[in-house]
């Protein structure tokens, strides 16, 4: 049976759907309610890549490391730089968890790269929304809607994706700052054209990325000041929590954050990622005291763990679910996922 | 159909001294958008200068089933802001404010009635701007940038709209005000963010919006590139993007629209070149330097008969201004012409020319390009004269086969000027019934009752049947009921 007659008769029977691709982020999700699994892992195969018009459409359950590969041939890149957590990975996985990699203040999201997808909803309607040029405004952008839905909205079949040139060189300086000087020098340094894709402050040590063209990383380099590192397998390390610092038995939380937002106490260690905007805690704290210490300083909690979903606005919750009905009228896709 | 004494005084009482518009006089001013041939007088323009102001107007409306059509500075192209005979307009221009610049979280906070230029103008003075700059930028507004998800020249290396936006503060259909997003890059739940960019006024309305703000490139040069044929042009364009270089702008013209442009502004163009491609590239001395030698090197490859890099920024403007002002030259050139808005992939450009170019003799009408060469957007302009009986409907015939040309190549029905009232039956080309039930279902989850800009941007099911039958039965697409220009 096809994906679309499976939901189909899901919708008809009224039975719950957990829809999983590698498993690679599920342990990211509250425990799902009982459902019959849906596996996406057969829906692979890279069906078009054309690096001159800069895209890539592929099988949902295709392999993020497969084209990840292909694109490194032809010198190009997937510039969110999506963690992968597993080599079972996959392209419907990432944009489903919607994450990005330690590139995102300055090359965009996860969500900023989705040209378009073949979708089905929970009606098990088969649907096309988007393409593959990069300028299109006929209809409501759904493709992008489905970025960090995490498949509550439908199955996503096939993705089309933006890609971009990889940079011509890549280097990584370290300064010794304190956090809060640290988060100054970023809050200096991103108000200036410099070809900045990655900083990083933690125990006291600086670290800052910056790739593109090669003239323009030298005089980046100069600006900046520091050492040169030779560490070039730390952001790679970063982007899939493989560092010392993830590998603890606390509770890991994201914190998102202003990128102006200075340095804060929080209950726990932490990492600071995307030049502050992004910062890892490990905390006992619960959701509540986190979630408040966040929207004092403009931004929200959430946790990196099997937890429940971040609560949203009474307001927002309404129109969440009216949209979630507009597409699961049935309410069958990845129940308790997003929602509590 | 007039508006009840009660409704009118009602809404007076909301929006004091000049806040309603209702003497027929004025209304004209509000009589049509950028789609001039499509006009219409509401019954009312509300005009209302703070968010509580637009919440009251929304509740009232609600409760009275008037219908609301958004409006900001009235550029748009594509009738999104054409009034309803039986509804309001709702005009956010007076809502004008500029309310923050942030420039260490690189943000803005705007009202929607802020003119684009205006935010760039504003961040100036801490060596930032807004990037996307559509070509209406002098007049358009941020709100109405939202609603169409403007692009511009530069949106192939800084993006849409929808890229360069933070936060929304939203009305909804029953008045509610929501904050969607936030100052942080991301925000828990759906991204509605990505939904209501470019939702053509249907789902809310915006009252305020945060833009992100981006660092002024140091040097930007453009080149200025003839060729003896269009095919060549293409090549070189796709041939740049493979080479790993991501222009800040690249342009292409035909013959007839850059002869239009040289006659008219004088850019220095050569009149006597097949197209012209316009390379900007932007970045650090160095870094500029060093790209527009690659470039250089790539032109020549494909067959490049002369080129010219912009030595001074005054150079640099005067290059630009011919394509900017290409639009205008081209209606010096025609009694009226008919902007078209498809994307195709950018490899299918020779094909679709010279099919176009077919077509410009079936209808016996010529037709001028204008294309966003690197994100394959294209602009062909139809050139006709409607006091000639029977052009105006062969220029939309026209029109209508090109839109299709695009879908077929594999692109789309509006690269950027948006569906509104223009292109509606046009998109029973580009979508299923299904597709089309999914849209109606997520403007009901927003909009239960209709009330935000109904009859626009999505056909209904029972429009696109109709259109089917006789697109099967002609083996072309008509547009009986659609006056244009």
């Amino acid at each position: 049976m096809s994906h679309r007659e499976l939901i189909r008769d899901a919708f008809a029977s009224k039975t719950p759907l957990n829809i999983q691709g590698g498993g690679s982020k599920g342990f990211l999700q509250p425990a799902p309610v009982p459902a019959k699994t849906l596996h996406t892992t057969d829906l692979t195969g890279i069906l078009d890549y054309q690096p001159e018009e800069l895209f890539v459409r592929a099988r949902a359950g295709t392999r993020l490391q497969e084209i990840e590969k292909l694109l490194r041939q032809k010198q190009q890149m997937l510039p969110f730089d999506p963690p992968r957590f597993s080599p079972a990975a996959t392209l419907g996985g990432s944009i489903a968890s919607g994450l990005s990699g330690p590139s995102r203040p300055w090359w965009g999201a996860a969500r900023d790269f989705v040209l378009g997808c073949v979708l089905i909803n929970g009606r098990g309607e088969r649907l096309r929304f988007g393409g593959e040029v990069i300028k299109n405004v006929a209809g409501y952008d759904v493709s992008r809607l489905q970025c960090g839905a995490w498949g509550t909205l439908g199955l996503l079949e096939e993705i089309s994706i933006k890609t971009l040139p990889a940079p011509e060189e890549e280097i990584t300086l370290e300064l010794e700052l304190d956090e809060s000087d640290a988060l100054e020098k970023i809050r200096e340094w991103n108000r200036q054209p410099l070809p900045l894709c990655g900083a990083v402050w933690h125990q006291g040590l600086l670290r800052i990325r910056l790739s593109g063209n090669a003239a323009a990383v030298a005089q980046g380099r100069l600006r900046i000041g520091g050492e040169r590192s030779g560490n070039t397998g730390f952001w790679e390390q970063l982007k899939e929590h493989r560092l010392d610092f993830f590998h603890s038995a606390k509770p890991l939380w994201r914190i998102s954050l202003p990128r102006d937002c200075p340095a804060m106490k929080l209950p726990g260690e932490i990492l600071v990622d995307w030049g502050g905007a992004q910062r890892w805690l490990l905390s006992d704290s619960s959701m509540e005291v986190l979630s408040q210490i966040a929207a004092n300083a403009g931004g929200h909690a959430s946790p990196f763990h099997p937890n429940r979903p971040v609560p949203l606005d009474p307001g927002l919750m309404r129109l969440h679910q009216r949209l979630k009905n507009a597409f699961d009228p049935a309410g069958i896709l990845n129940p308790g996922r997003l929602f509590p | 159909m007039s508006l009840t004494p009660e409704l009118g005084s009602a809404l007076k009482d909301i929006l004091p001294d000049d806040g309603l518009i209702l003497e027929p006089e004025m209304l004209r001013a509000y009589e049509c958008d950028g789609l001039t041939a499509k006009r219409g007088l509401p019954l009312a323009v509300a005009l209302p200068r703070t968010g509580k102001q637009v919440q009251a107007v929304v509740r009232l409306c609600h409760e009275h089933r008037l219908p609301i059509v958004p409006r900001g500075a009235g550029t748009g192209l594509s009738g999104g802001a054409q009034p309803l005979s039986n509804g309001l307009v709702l005009s956010l221009a007076r809502m004008q404010r500029i309310l923050e610049i942030n420039p260490d979280n690189l943000s803005a906070r705007v009202q929607p009635g802020v003119r684009n230029l205006a935010v760039s103008d504003a961040a100036r003075a801490h060596g930032l701007y807004y990037a996307p700059d559509p070509s209406s930028q002098i007049a358009c507004t941020i709100g109405g940038n939202v609603a169409e998800n403007s692009g511009g020249v530069h949106c192939l290396k800084y993006g849409l709209t929808v890229h360069n936006i933070l936060q929304l503060q939203l009305v909804t259909a029953e008045g509610e005000l929501l904050e969607i997003g936030s100052n942080a890059l991301d925000s828990p739940g759906y991204d509605l963010l990505a939904l209501l960019t470019g939702s053509e006024g249907l789902l809310g309305i915006i009252t305020e919006v945060t833009v992100k703000l981006l660092p002024i490139p140091p040097a930007a040069r453009v080149m200025l590139a003839a060729f003896d044929s269009v095919e060549q042009a293409g090549q070189a364009v796709g041939a740049i993007i493979a080479a790993g270089i991501v222009p800040a702008g690249l342009e292409m013209m035909d013959n007839r629209s850059l002869r239009a442009a040289e006659d008219f502004v004088h850019a220095g163009y050569p009149v006597d070149a097949a197209a012209i491609l316009l390379c900007e590239m932007d970045g650090t001395q160095t870094e500029v330097h060093e790209q527009l030698e690659r470039v250089e090197r790539i032109l020549l490859r494909y067959g490049c008969s002369s080129m010219r890099a912009s030595d001074s920024e005054e150079e640099r403007t005067r290059i630009w201004a011919g394509r900017k002002a290409a639009f205008p030259a081209v209606g010096r050139i025609s009694p009226d012409y008919y902007c078209m808005d498809g994307t195709i992939p950018r490899h299918r450009l020779p094909e679709v020319l010279s099919r176009i170019e077919a077509m410009s003799g079936k209808y016996s009408l010529n037709v001028a390009n204008v294309f966003h060469a690197g994100d394959g957007n294209l602009h062909p302009l139809i050139l006709y004269d409607a006091s000639k009986p029977g052009e105006l409907a062969r220029a939309e015939k026209f029109g209508g086969e090109i839109l299709a040309l695009c879908v077929e190549v594999g692109g789309t029905i509006t690269g950027e000027h948006g569906v509104g009232s223009e292109k509606i039956d046009q998109m029973c080309v580009q979508f299923h019934s299904m597709e089309l039930q999914q849209f109606h279902a997520i403007k009901k989850a927003f909009d239960e009752t209709a009330l935000f800009n109904p009859g626009k941007a999505i056909p209904t099911l029972h429009r696109c049947a109709e259109l089917g039958a006789m697109h099967v039965h002609n083996g072309e697409l008509p547009f009986p009921d659609l006056e244009r220009f």
